[in-house]
């Protein structure tokens, strides 16, 4: 959450004039919502409204609306396609139905994650959602190695919101039309609906570990789509604090944070994402490696922390071995409102990452004991099939 | 008579002759939101104008609170370690941090009174 706005040197050339952080369509809506504006990804955007605590308590008993339009949105198709993306990531894509959606990681030649992401089929193609703050990284990437034959079409004339919470369904159910009703989604599912007379790709997902859905629609077409589900009494804006706050708790990694190019996927605990088929054939970058690291285990791995006592201890404190050296790191650290206390996510020797080993950690010269806790650290409460 | 003075880091400092307690503004504890833990220095602890003096934690940062003035901490405010939200509720009576002895009234000098701070916040 601390990344700067995307900013060039050269600040003696007189001719360069820094424009600062990028508008998002619902720059101004945010704004007359009384937002606190922070740069992000190299966009404005809302850090909080009330607070960070009440709009997070907020989320986990009612429904949260987020403004994620930073997040990069891709149409790819053409002859191919499922092929060329498999050359790319570690997912089924050949077994990704109409209207079904997975997570999946951009990896490089030695398995290191340069994204995580979500893959979704549609009828015209395959619809991906990719961080905002390397989503140009992203696009390059694949420039370079999809071959000619695919098309890469970068959907920056939508937004996406995600409406997040045990009461999202709902709300939005009252003003959303489509040929099936929207309790036709399940977790990890998606189809075309309209909200409000405007045409919108709805999905059951999200970054929160509860119900909720996640609504691209036209960015021109964005205030009205935020105004109807903000009428409606469950739905509150919430900034990027709690969507912090709350994907810790539920035990959801940030990229460029959590997630980073020297980390694979066995470090980073996501082995979920390897699937089966793709483990056995191969033919993604870094297969032999993690491979190797599934078997072996990698040499950290991603745990929960709670930490002892009241304060917080945040990204980048140094995890110490019993000499005092430093063996892992704080990636993600904060204060847990549901749990009230402070909680983080680290990576830790595999050896000790294992439930209840306290773990010391460091900051600012004085010691911390974090005790290894399973994840989720609030349990997930998705909508799932047949549940 | 007790008079209150502020700093440009958003402290405020109530001073009756040598002695004064410190705590941070109402604009501070706005700013900063939620505080979910605030560390205080124990009594005995010697503190220098300026320099870093206590920490405030909300959800999502950690804020250093500066000591506007030098001199010798005599009390922390206990009750901050079992109900930290006081900083938000109270932050100019119950939310105090601590108190301490001056060790150079003159440096009250550079600090601003009540009109001036306001006008300070108003300018930001």
């Amino acid at each position: 959450m601390t990344d700067a706005p995307a900013q060039t040197d050269g600040v003696e050339d007189d001719d360069f004039i820094d424009e600062g952080p990028a508008a998002l369509p619902l720059d101004a809506w945010h704004e007359a919502k009384g937002a606190r504006m922070v740069p992000f990804a190299g966009y404005r955007m809302p850090i909080q409204y009330d607070g960070i605590m009440p709009e997070h308590h907020w989320v986990r008993e009612h429904a949260g609306l987020f403004d994620v339009s930073h997040m990069g949105q891709l149409l790819l198709s053409g002859d191919g396609l499922d092929a060329a993306i498999e050359a790319l990531v570690p997912a089924d894509v050949k077994g990704l139905t109409i209207g079904r959606m997975r997570y999946s990681l951009l990896l490089n030649e030695t398995g290191g994650i340069l994204d995580d992401l979500m893959l979704s089929r549609w009828r015209d193609g395959l619809y991906m959602v990719v961080n905002g703050a390397v989503k140009y990284d992203d696009l390059a990437h694949l420039r370079e190695y999809l071959p000619d034959e695919i098309t890469i079409n970068h959907l920056d004339d939508r937004a996406l919101l995600a409406l997040q919470g045990p009461e999202a369904a709902v709300a939005l159910a009252r003003i959303v039309t489509g040929e099936y009703g929207l309790d036709a989604l399940s977790f990890m599912t998606g189809g075309r609906y309209e909200i409000a007379g405007v045409e919108a790709w709805i999905s059951r997902s999200g970054y929160t570990g509860e119900d909720g859905f996640e609504i691209s629609i036209p960015a021109v077409a964005a205030e009205k789509v935020a105004d109807a589900l903000c009428a409606q009494p469950e739905v509150k804006p919430i900034g990027l604090g709690a969507r912090d706050s709350l994907r810790l708790e539920a035990d959801l990694p940030l990229y460029g944070h959590d997630l980073d190019e020297e980390t694979t996927p066995i470090a980073a605990n996501l082995g979920f994402a390897l699937s089966k088929r793709r483990r056995e054939e191969g033919g993604f970058p870094g297969h032999e490696r993690l491979m190797i690291e599934r078997e072996q285990g990698a040499v950290l791995k991603r745990v929960g922390l709670v930490v002892e006592g009241r304060q917080p201890v945040r990204e980048g404190a140094p995890v110490l071995d019993g000499e005092g050296n430093a063996v892992g790191r704080v990636t993600s650290g904060g204060f847990s409102p549901t749990l009230q206390k402070p909680i983080a996510m680290a990576y830790v020797p595999t050896a000790s990452a294992v439930p209840g080993t306290a773990i010391t950690l460091e900051q600012r010269g004085k010691l911390f004991t974090g005790i290894v806790t399973p994840m989720p650290f609030v349990p997930h409460r998705y909508h799932r099939k047949g549940a | 008579m007790a008079q209150t003075f502020f700093s440009k880091d958003h402290e405020w400092i109530v001073v009756d002759g040598t002695t004064a307690t410190v705590g941070i503004t109402d604009y501070a504890q706005a700013q900063l939101g939620d505080i979910v833990f605030a560390e205080v220095p124990p009594a005995g602890t010697a503190l220098e104008k300026g320099k870093e003096a206590a920490v405030v934690e909300s959800v999502k940062a950690a804020s250093d609170v500066y000591a506007p003035v030098t001199g010798t901490v005599t009390e922390a405010n206990a009750a901050l370690e079992a109900d930290p939200a006081l900083v938000n509720t109270s932050p100019e009576q119950d939310g105090w941090f601590f108190k301490l002895t001056l060790a150079d009234p003159s440096e009250l000098d550079g600090l601003m009174d009540d009109a001036a701070y306001k006008a300070f916040v108003g300018s930001l």
